[in-house]
């Protein structure tokens, strides 16, 4: 699914909006994601899942062909955690990661 | 970094002042936009959002994991999970709103 049809299908359960509407909505909501996450700002949706933003630290990186070093500068990277309603979903009702689920602390 | 937690009222809020919906309405129609991206990925369907990312849905086989506070082993099964790509256009924002030192250190 792409944005214009998540745009159709919204605007086909609400036919008293315009289409231009409903992309306005659409474009809303995710600038208001980008814009948090760019304060630093976590969002957090539950039973969707969360956004937060992670830092890299800056590192000597290599060039892998030259061997040469290079610096690389410091990076903050969007990260997404699916929330526990939507894994369980996926997975018809069983959250099999549930206990298991050590990844992505840092 | 800012450490606040922006959540659905915060976006509800944001379709009030932008499109002049009722906030009754503007709460419902975030419910609503988030409903429809997350059926769509349960169905197994990647939803692309342009200038934003996508969430893609990956099948995981079964592998044998540890819990590293036992040691024990513990066989996890086969899995889907959603992973999110964002996409450059919010990577470089993030970045650039969370810049602590001036980019032209990098090349």
């Amino acid at each position: 699914m792409i944005k214009s049809e998540l745009v159709e299908r919204i605007a086909a359960r609400n036919p008293h909006l315009y289409q231009r509407d409903v992309e306005h909505l659409v474009n809303a909501i995710l600038e208001e994601i980008v814009t948090a996450l760019s304060r630093g700002d976590r969002v957090e949706l539950r039973g969707f899942g969360a956004f937060s933003v992670k830092n890299r630290p800056a590192r000597t990186g290599r060039n892998p062909r030259t061997g040469e070093q290079v610096p690389v500068s410091e990076k903050f990277v969007p990260f997404f955690k699916t929330g526990k309603e939507m894994r369980e979903r996926l997975n018809n009702g069983a959250d099999p990661g549930a206990e298991t689920d050590f990844d992505d602390e840092d | 970094m800012g450490g606040k937690t922006v959540t659905r009222a915060d976006l509800a809020e944001a379709v009030y002042r932008r499109l002049g919906l009722s906030r009754a309405e503007s709460a419902a129609m975030v419910e609503m936009v988030l409903q429809e991206i997350c059926e769509s990925i349960v169905r197994g369907e990647s939803v692309k959002l342009s200038s934003f990312g996508s969430f893609v849905v990956r099948e995981k086989g079964l592998r044998v994991g540890r819990n590293p506070k036992t040691g024990l082993e513990v066989p996890i099964p086969p899995r889907r999970v959603t992973v999110f790509k964002p996409s450059n256009i919010m990577k470089q924002r993030v970045n650039s709103g969370l810049a602590t030192v001036p980019a032209e250190a990098a090349k």
